[in-house]
């Protein structure tokens, strides 16, 4: 047979028809390449900047407010004001704040006396690759700062200031402590949403929905008994993740295994409610997996778990704290490494239960419980 | 006593005008065809009236229940067979009826099944996945199954689609027994022996009702007179017989050729004169059903079309 550039033509023809009438497929066309150049391109900043950090000054004075300002000036700290030791550390753990700097008693003192003050800098090293780049940047603000601005120094050559670097959670900086628990969500995020979006689109597409439907079965009968199954694997899969992270790579377990398993539980449900939602508005089995997919993407990249959540603009981080996933790997950091109870973690429970409740929501309405 | 009597029943999708004005009334007890071409919303009414869809306007009663609005409770009591096969092919023929018999909060659920099994005669094959039935003995499963809670009418769109003459013929005795059991059933079909075994019969076409009643009452009310002809060189006449004044309808059977019309007189005159001609012999039939649906159809356009 030869090769017939009409019939060629018939079948390009055809496809652009059918990819046009679908209008999922065609917006993951267009979506997908747009979304990644604007995540990569804006979002994503391995060396971020503005972190967040509390001043714990016990010691006023003209240097040590020079310091502070210099570090606001270096443009990696957003000095978040001078505050009490006790508040400071509380939103160290509560992940409020990337760094908590103390300017101990005397070091305006010693500054003047010549003598090297130190400065305790404690920083949340839960992400070890957000604090680097600031933590290079303080050690060498000190005799550059004292020089420039306070020529009454008396004292030649300028004293350094000796820094005092506390990496708390993680002092060894070691990355699978923070990519292991951050790992967990991820796995559930894909596997949840996928296999429940799943669920209801194959009773769709395979006639059966229309059996289901004609019993006396109440929207939300069905949504959560079809949901139930997949709690157990999840579950499971948490089990085995977290028996990995503990005898493989050793990621440290210092608090409350069943607050744990409570934080899991409400994300495994919000993910499941999530993929029941897609499964009622896809048509096909297709649709609810490319939908997936369209979750799945800024799950991975605006969630803090690829790259530090502090690095990404604005925008991206309102973006962020609209998925499950971003405030379930503050929670399970928290718990893992922190030792954080659950007066610290409210603050990133409350979002995954409003995002449940409005999933929900949305699910129960789009489902026909009628087939109209 | 009326199991179904709805008035007036409106359902779009979208722009799309799928049933209009439509009132039904089914007395209990009684098998009633409903019959129409493709797409004239025989399903979507079914639907209707079993709860799956809203009405967007019209009102009725179905088993003394109010179609818009208990709807829940008519599903209990309404079995609603669906045209394509709707039970899980990955579960077992008793995992099926199981869960219907659950899904129905039925009290001995163990022998209800055992029950339809026995009666199926598939007691032997209940570890059977139903993918694998063949479609006779799905059709069979999926009317067992519509069954089991004891329901008081039937809905059945289209139950012998592609099932053969053999299993058509067992089914429709199956229905009769349930009929004399008290049972109303509503069934959907295409095929015109099966319009014949109801007991009355609706004809819609487009969304409308065009006739309905007893078969006989359906023809009768047509008022068309036909002629079957017979002889040489038959089926080249076909275009020239359609021109004839009063041949409404000309229809190929076999070596034969159907002439309907409403004027039986003028039909009869024009139609001496061209089998005179033509050396063609004559003679009058019943018109059948299938004569008058046909020629019901002429009166109607499709809005599609038109």
């Amino acid at each position: 047979m030869r090769f017939s550039l009409a019939r060629w033509r018939a079948i390009v023809i055809k496809e652009f028809i059918q990819l046009r009438r679908d209008r999922l497929t065609f917006g993951m066309i267009i979506g997908i390449p747009l979304i990644q150049l604007l995540l990569f391109g804006f979002a994503i900043n391995s060396d971020p900047r503005h972190l967040p950090t509390a001043v714990v000054m016990a010691d006023p004075g003209p240097f040590s407010r020079a310091y502070v300002a210099a570090m606001a000036n270096s443009d990696y700290f957003q000095i978040l004001g001078s505050l009490q030791e006790r508040d400071a550390h509380r939103m160290l753990d509560r992940g409020d704040v990337q760094f908590v700097v103390t300017f101990p008693l005397g070091f305006n003192r010693d500054l003047v006396r010549g003598k090297s003050p130190t400065l305790l800098v404690e920083a949340d090293a839960t992400d070890p690759m957000a604090t680097g780049g600031a933590l290079a940047v303080l050690a060498q603000l000190g005799p550059a700062v004292f020089t420039a601005d306070l020529p009454g120094l008396s004292a030649t050559p300028v004293p350094r200031v000796d820094l005092r670097l506390h990496r708390r959670y993680n002092p060894d900086g070691i990355t699978a402590y923070n990519v292991v628990p951050g790992l967990l969500g991820v796995i559930l995020t894909m596997t949840m949403v996928l296999m429940t979006s799943l669920a209801m689109t194959r009773e769709r597409e395979r006639g059966t929905f229309e059996s289901l439907m004609a019993t006396p079965a109440t929207p939300l009968e069905v949504m959560t008994g079809k949901i139930a199954p997949y709690v157990v694997i999840g579950l499971i899969q948490v089990t085995l993740v977290l028996l990995a992270a503990r005898w493989i790579f050793d990621v440290p377990m210092v608090g409350s295994l069943f607050l744990l398993y409570a934080v899991v539980l409400l994300f495994i449900c919000a993910n499941l409610t999530l993929g029941m939602t897609f499964s009622s508005i896809a048509r096909n089995q297709l649709q609810a997996m490319q939908m997936t997919f369209f979750f799945f993407l800024p799950s991975m990249l605006l969630s803090g778990f690829m790259f530090p959540f502090r690095g990404m603009p604005l925008w991206a981080q309102g973006v962020g704290n609209l998925l499950p996933l971003t405030h379930f790997l503050v929670l399970v950091r928290g718990i893992l490494l922190k030792n954080n109870g659950p007066e610290l973690l409210w603050g990133h429970i409350w979002p995954l239960m409003l995002f449940m409740a409005v999933v929900l929501g949305v699910g129960l309405w789009t489902f026909r419980s009628t087939l109209d | 006593m009326l199991s179904i009597d709805v008035h007036g029943l409106n359902k779009s999708f979208g722009s799309r005008q799928v049933v209009r004005h439509l009132s039904l009334e089914v007395r209990q007890g009684e098998i009633f065809g409903f019959l129409g071409p493709n797409g004239s919303g025989k399903t979507t009414c079914i639907r209707m009236l079993c709860g799956l869809l809203t009405p967007d306007s019209g009102n009725g009663i179905c088993l003394g229940l109010d179609v818009l609005r208990q709807s829940a409770e008519i599903k209990r009591q309404v079995g609603y067979m669906t045209q394509k096969f709707s039970l899980w092919d990955d579960l077992t023929i008793a995992e099926n009826l199981d869960f219907v018999a659950r899904m129905f909060g039925m009290a001995d659920r163990r022998g209800v099944v055992d029950a339809a099994l026995q009666e199926l005669g598939l007691a032997g094959r209940r570890h059977q996945l139903a993918g694998t039935l063949s479609g006779g003995w799905k059709q069979r499963l999926a009317l067992a199954s519509c069954r089991l809670h004891q329901p008081r009418l039937l809905l059945l769109d289209e139950p012998t689609a592609g099932v053969d003459p053999k299993a058509r013929r067992e089914f429709w005795e199956e229905i009769h027994r349930l009929s004399t059991a008290g049972i109303t059933v509503l069934v959907s079909t295409h095929y015109m022996d099966e319009a014949e075994r109801c007991h009355r019969l609706a004809y819609i076409a487009y969304g409308h009702l065009l006739a309905s009643g007893t078969a006989a009452e359906v023809i009768a009310g047509r008022h068309l007179s036909t002629w079957a002809l017979s002889g040489p060189d038959l089926m080249g006449a076909t275009p020239e017989l359609q021109t004839l004044p009063g041949a409404e309808q000309v229809t190929s059977f076999g070596t034969t050729l159907h002439v309907s019309g409403t004027d039986g007189p003028g039909l009869q005159a024009s139609l001496a004169a061209f089998c005179r001609a033509r050396g063609l012999s004559m003679e009058p039939r019943e018109p059948s059903l299938e004569d008058t649906f046909i020629h019901l159809m002429r009166d109607v356009t499709d809005p599609l079309q038109a």
